[in-house]
């Protein structure tokens, strides 16, 4: 059976003046796994995922979704940014941040209404913060503020999530949560690609792996690519004896 | 003093039109005020409003005359072309927004200063009186004028409620905003616009010195009240129009007093009265918190002294006699009484003994199971 392409990406560079973040990326994502984007601080993970959702501008390079351009595709993409990204002292509430999720399909102007709260107390209750529904959102942990973005991601039912570092600040009991949305995810027939740092757990994690450091390393099914050799063209460490040891 | 003003505000039309004009322009700032504080870009509006001053002396010098439109058109062009030099400077160099802010300022607030003093030296300088932008003047505000801040401060107020959910999610997460198909630059821009128009729309009255103080006293004394940004947007437009309405008053009752940097200092005084006392995010309830935790900790810490003395007896509601916690912990008379007081001990004829739900908080301390 042949697996349809989720996303394709053609020829993508970004350069921050004239610095090259990303160099020449050609990436086939196939629809239904879940991914894990690995690379050194610096290696343009972050931007990889911001110049595929329009936040950065490339200087060279298309994306398309399932066949189109992504600019048309929008609204099958959800995004989960960096927690740190935004101010969390803003004034407003659990709730009312994962009912943005359903701004995109509310358009311009329109308020959201009952259905939106519903789907937006629906994906609460999935990332376990129901009860929190109400809380200011500088009063939530990191890891309830992390769970409220993935709720709000939630909410747009995508057929494709991109999410940079979920599990970055967060502990134990919420990495394993996420993770086991992640999962639920995927097995929905859905396609999610992750920028993390954990090399430990990307076997345990993932299905599908890209080694990224400005170029692409590589990228395929994590039992076949997941190797010394790459992780030593990634890293420019010798990983061969520390990851079989456990050390990393 | 008060009295006099209210019975000369029910008889004084000039001073109905200015109370009006004051009232309407503390509300509207207050109220976009908030949208510059969230963006954190509070410094943003001080750029702007110093940076129109070279647009009200270009205007005079172009027009001739002390036309009142002319100039704020003027001021609104010059307003509006700093802000997109600041957008540019941050965009197109390495310099942060803070830099470029002040660059802008300086620049073009040095400049509108030198055309002052250029426009002094000129024939028809006494009547020209273009040194009123620089602190404001509310005394000159006519009818007219009135009415046509009232119009835009209706229309801002439209745009708010119109694109509210936009706002917010612009100043939450731009960067998701974007993803969703929204144009942010477009919302952006908006925010922005209105940001100059009320700017440009308070220069005749407090003027350009101290016009961001406007934009951001209300705001930052209503983000001490409320976590929800809609309070936040009402309240800011509130303590905008009381203290326009005050600062009016007293200028009107004192002789001489500026209105505009009464106003700006009844503002102030909003901000002060709420970093102390707000009861969510205040100095004072913040402090009294932590004496409350501090005093509660010690309690706790008693009691689980008192626990651990007896919770190897067979009877561990057996009375002991007091001084033995003497000789151990730090206790006072007080202390024992307020623990007799929450029912987690039993004071008796120089004893103590551990209640049932004394012993149980004591032991769920340690489990966390509070």
């Amino acid at each position: 059976m042949e697996t349809k392409i989720a996303i394709a990406i053609d020829d993508l560079t970004v350069a921050y003046n004239y610095k090259p973040v990303l160099w020449d990326i050609d990436l086939q994502i196939p629809e239904g796994i879940l991914m894990a984007i690995v690379g050194p601080n610096g290696a343009g993970k972050s931007t990889l995922l911001k110049s595929i959702l329009g936040i950065i501008k490339p200087l060279a390079g298309s994306v398309s979704v399932y066949g189109k351009p992504y600019k048309k595709q929008r609204h099958l993409v959800a995004y989960v940014p960096q927690k740190g990204s935004v101010d969390w002292d803003f004034p407003t509430t659990a709730l009312d941040v994962v009912t943005m999720g359903t701004y995109g399909s509310l358009g311009w102007i329109k308020r959201p209404g009952k259905t939106q709260k519903k789907q937006a107390l629906e994906a609460l209750e999935k990332v376990g913060m129901l009860t929190f529904q109400n809380r200011q959102i500088s009063q939530l942990s990191g890891g309830q503020q992390q769970r409220i973005f993935l709720a709000r991601a939630l909410v747009q039912n995508a057929a494709i999530y991109f999410m940079d570092e979920p599990f970055q600040g967060v502990d134990a009991t919420t990495e394993k949560a996420i993770i086991q949305i992640l999962k639920e995810l995927r097995k929905a027939g859905k396609t999610v690609i992750v920028v993390h740092h954990d090399l430990q757990t990307v076997p345990e994690y993932f299905d599908w792996v890209t080694f990224l450091n400005v170029k692409k390393i590589a990228t395929g099914p994590v039992a076949q690519i997941f190797n010394d050799d790459n992780l030593t063209k990634t890293y420019g460490i010798n990983y061969k004896t520390s990851i079989t040891e456990g050390k990393l | 003093m008060i009295q006099e003003y209210l019975e000369l505000l029910l008889v004084d039309y000039t001073l109905q039109v200015i109370t009006l004009g004051t009232a309407v322009l503390g509300a509207v700032c207050g109220m976009l005020g908030s949208f510059a504080v969230l963006r954190k870009q509070s410094l943003l509006g001080d750029a702007i409003s110093h940076a129109s001053l070279p647009g009200i002396a270009i205007a005079f010098l172009v027009l001739g005359v002390k036309d009142n439109n002319g100039l704020l058109l003027g001021a609104l062009a010059s307003g509006l072309l700093s802000a997109i030099f600041i957008k540019g400077i941050i965009t197109k160099t390495h310099l942060k927004s803070d830099t470029a802010l002040g660059v802008v300022l300086s620049t073009f607030f040095g400049f509108g200063m030198l055309l002052l003093t250029y426009i002094q030296k000129l024939p028809n300088a006494n009547q020209s009186g273009l040194e009123k932008y620089l602190f404001g003047q509310a005394a000159t505000l006519l009818a007219s004028d009135v009415w046509l801040m009232t119009t835009i401060s209706g229309i801002s107020l439209l745009v708010v409620l119109l694109f509210w959910k936009e706002f917010k999610m612009v100043l939450f997460d731009a960067d998701y905003t974007k993803t969703l198909g929204f144009n942010v630059k477009f919302i952006d821009t908006l925010i922005t616009s209105f940001i100059v128009i009320s700017i440009v729309m308070g220069l005749q009255t407090v003027g350009v010195v101290l016009m961001s103080a406007m934009l951001l006293a209300p705001a930052a004394a209503a983000r001490q009240w409320t976590n929800s940004l809609a309070k936040m947007v009402m309240l800011a437009g509130l303590f905008g129009a009381i203290s326009g309405v005050i600062g009016t008053g007293i200028s009107a009752s004192a002789n001489n007093l500026s209105t505009g940097p009464v106003i700006v200092l009844i503002a102030t005084l909003f901000v002060m009265f709420s970093f102390v006392f707000s009861p969510i995010r205040g100095l004072l309830f913040k402090q009294i918190k932590l004496w409350k935790n501090r005093n509660d900790l010690k309690l706790m810490k008693t009691l689980l002294f008192m626990y651990n003395l007896v919770k190897d007896h067979e009877n561990v509601a057996h009375p002991h006699k007091i001084q033995i916690l003497n000789n151990f912990q730090g206790y006072t008379r007080k202390s024992l009484n307020r623990l007799q007081a929450e029912n987690l001990i039993l004071l008796e004829k120089g004893n103590w003994s551990l209640t049932e739900k004394g012993f149980k908080t004591a032991k769920n301390l340690y489990t966390q199971e509070l």
